[in-house]
């Protein structure tokens, strides 16, 4: 039985890979095979569908949009997020343990719950169609992530190391960027990570808050696949070119996922 | 580890946060308390109206259903992924360049967006020039997704499945992973059955993980919106509408504000209640 143990996470990973595989295959297809036809692999081989999208401003606009507000987000959530972490990991105060649950909550809301007040919220102080007002907006999940990601690895950090610093003569600020923040550096990368990856894949909150500046790739799928009929090459390049992001971030990062996740958090 | 110090200024440390996320959640929600007891005829006019959305919300047939499904959907969810996450953990390999090519795999469809992912599957499982689609047809099963309930919940959950397993398989790993291999040795000078390896050893040691994996993936599947609804619109008919997607049609498709409100709330307090008794036990456990 141990001889054939290797199969099991083959054939998972080869039904993982048929549904990619197979939007791939339709990206390299023209409409009219794609309608007409049923084949395994593209017959006209044909790159139009990619040149429509780097071409076309509202799409190519649309992935700047997306990242712009992922890239903004990330940044907010770990820089808040890490002397708040600090806090809870290195000392006691009143009311720690429940602001700890509290902030844990709001990753437990539904977005769709939120959608309608964030859409007046933002509004009524002008970020709407802004993509400060979306990365905002997922910091509401995105924080008390990154807190509780960090706080996990810094918990595993013994205090000694701050006692010795501040009896070397560092100040805490000295302390905090010069030795603490090194330290982690592999748990900022984990969090960084997990921010990155919610903050991508969310779209309920993202199209709420955006209409044309600031709209997000995602929702011009969306509009596509539901205004112009059945444009199925051009969905499914767009879909293949958002994999692409994520599969970078994950590679550069496959070490350390196993790491995070070993800390119990995520 | 050193015991904690008290230090009330940590509370600067804390502040940002606290108004980061303050502002994100308490305006929002005190906006849903709000619309939840009034009554509106547009015109910026709002009447009291007590808990008689609340009356009519949890009396309505609608809601009901969809709560059902909701119910059933989620535990449908559970019961494959966690166990299959576990078995497809074990057969992993522990060392090599297996390992990394595993990871990496795995979790892509974690990194995809959600709605590609239901776009993905739409055009994996349509029945003329889907894969699946075209693949059940030809094997004889009667299967359009867009036509019937049971087919629509078939692949919303297969999709699901596809979706999330992998979060799983890497919790499970990873808690695989911090066993010493002394355990493993003790259990074979024992003569240890491959069962009781798993039954005393393996499973004792994957409990804190496992109840994160289940924690999150029970809010996550009971918050699904985007994929089901790019797949299957909640159709065909009524049969794929889960909460999220009854909600949004409720608050931003009908803008019936009031009804809307007190569903979110209804539906926000069932999530926090199920998440603060798995967070009660996780964090009993910590303790021991």
């Amino acid at each position: 039985m141990q001889r054939f143990k290797w199969l099991v996470p083959t054939l998972y990973i080869i039904f993982l890979m048929l549904p990619i595989y197979w939007l791939l295959n339709m990206s390299f297809k023209t409409t009219n095979e794609i309608l007409g036809t049923f084949s395994l692999w593209p017959r006209e081989f044909t790159l139009e569908n990619y040149r429509t999208i780097f071409t076309d401003s509202t799409w190519y606009n649309g992935y700047f949009n997306s990242i712009t507000y992922v890239v903004l987000n990330t940044v907010i959530s770990v820089t808040v997020a890490l002397p708040a972490a600090y806090a809870f990991s290195r000392y006691r105060f009143l009311g720690d343990k429940h602001l700890f649950f509290w902030l844990l909550t709001n990753r437990m809301a539904p977005p769709a719950v939120f959608a309608l007040p964030f859409f007046q919220l933002y509004s009524a102080v002008g970020l709407f169609d802004t993509p400060l007002a979306v990365a905002l907006a997922h910091a509401l999940f995105n924080i008390p992530l990154a807190v509780w990601i960090l706080e996990g690895f810094m918990s595993g950090i013994p205090r000694e190391l701050d006692d010795t610093a501040y009896v070397d003569g560092y100040s805490f600020p000295r302390f905090f960027f010069k030795i603490f923040i090194p330290t982690i550096a592999s748990g900022i990368g984990v969090t960084a990570f997990f921010t990155f990856m919610f903050s991508w894949v969310e779209l309920l909150l993202a199209k709420t808050l955006t209409s044309v500046a600031a709209k997000p790739i995602a929702a011009t799928m969306t509009k596509t696949a539901s205004t112009s009929g059945y444009e199925l090459g051009l969905l499914a390049a767009a879909g293949v070119l958002t994999i692409i992001p994520g599969a970078i971030v994950i590679y550069f990062v496959r070490n350390y996922i196993a790491k995070g996740f070993a800390m119990g958090r995520v | 580890m050193a015991a904690k110090i008290k230090n009330q200024k940590a509370w600067f440390f804390v502040m940002p946060v606290v108004l980061l996320v303050a502002f994100n959640a308490v305006i929002p929600l005190m906006t849903v308390v709000n619309y939840s007891v009034q009554e509106t005829f547009g015109n910026n006019l709002f009447f009291w109206q007590g808990i008689g959305w609340f009356e009519q919300v949890l009396n309505s047939e609608r809601f009901q259903s969809s709560l059902g499904r909701q119910i059933v959907f989620t535990s449908i969810i559970l019961a494959i992924e966690i166990p299959l996450g576990i078995a497809i953990a074990l057969a992993m390999p522990r060392k090599g360049v297996g390992v990394s090519v595993c990871l990496v795999l795995m979790a892509l469809p974690l990194l995809i967006p959600w709605n590609v992912v239901g776009s993905m599957w739409n055009i994996f499982a349509l029945p003329e020039i889907g894969l699946l689609g075209k693949a059940l047809n030809s094997l004889g099963f009667d299967y359009n997704f867009t036509r019937q309930p049971l087919s629509a919940w078939f692949t919303v959950i297969l999709m699901d499945v596809w979706h999330w397993t992998s979060l799983v398989v890497l919790l499970a790993y990873a808690g695989l992973c911090s066993i010493p291999d002394a355990y493993y040795q003790a259990a074979r000078i024992d003569g240890a059955s491959r069962w009781a390896i798993f039954r005393f050893i393996q499973l004792p040691k994957m409990k804190r993980v496992l109840t994160i994996a289940v924690l999150l993936r029970f809010m996550d599947s009971f918050m699904i919106y985007t994929e089901p609804f790019v797949l299957t619109g909640g159709g065909p008919g009524n049969t794929t509408t889960f909460l999220s997607i009854d909600l949004v049609k409720t608050a931003l498709g009908q803008f019936d504000l009031g009804p809307a409100a007190a569903m979110s709330l209804i539906y926000f307090l069932i999530v926090l209640l199920v998440s603060w008794v798995f967070y009660t036990l996780m964090m009993k456990d910590e303790v021991e």
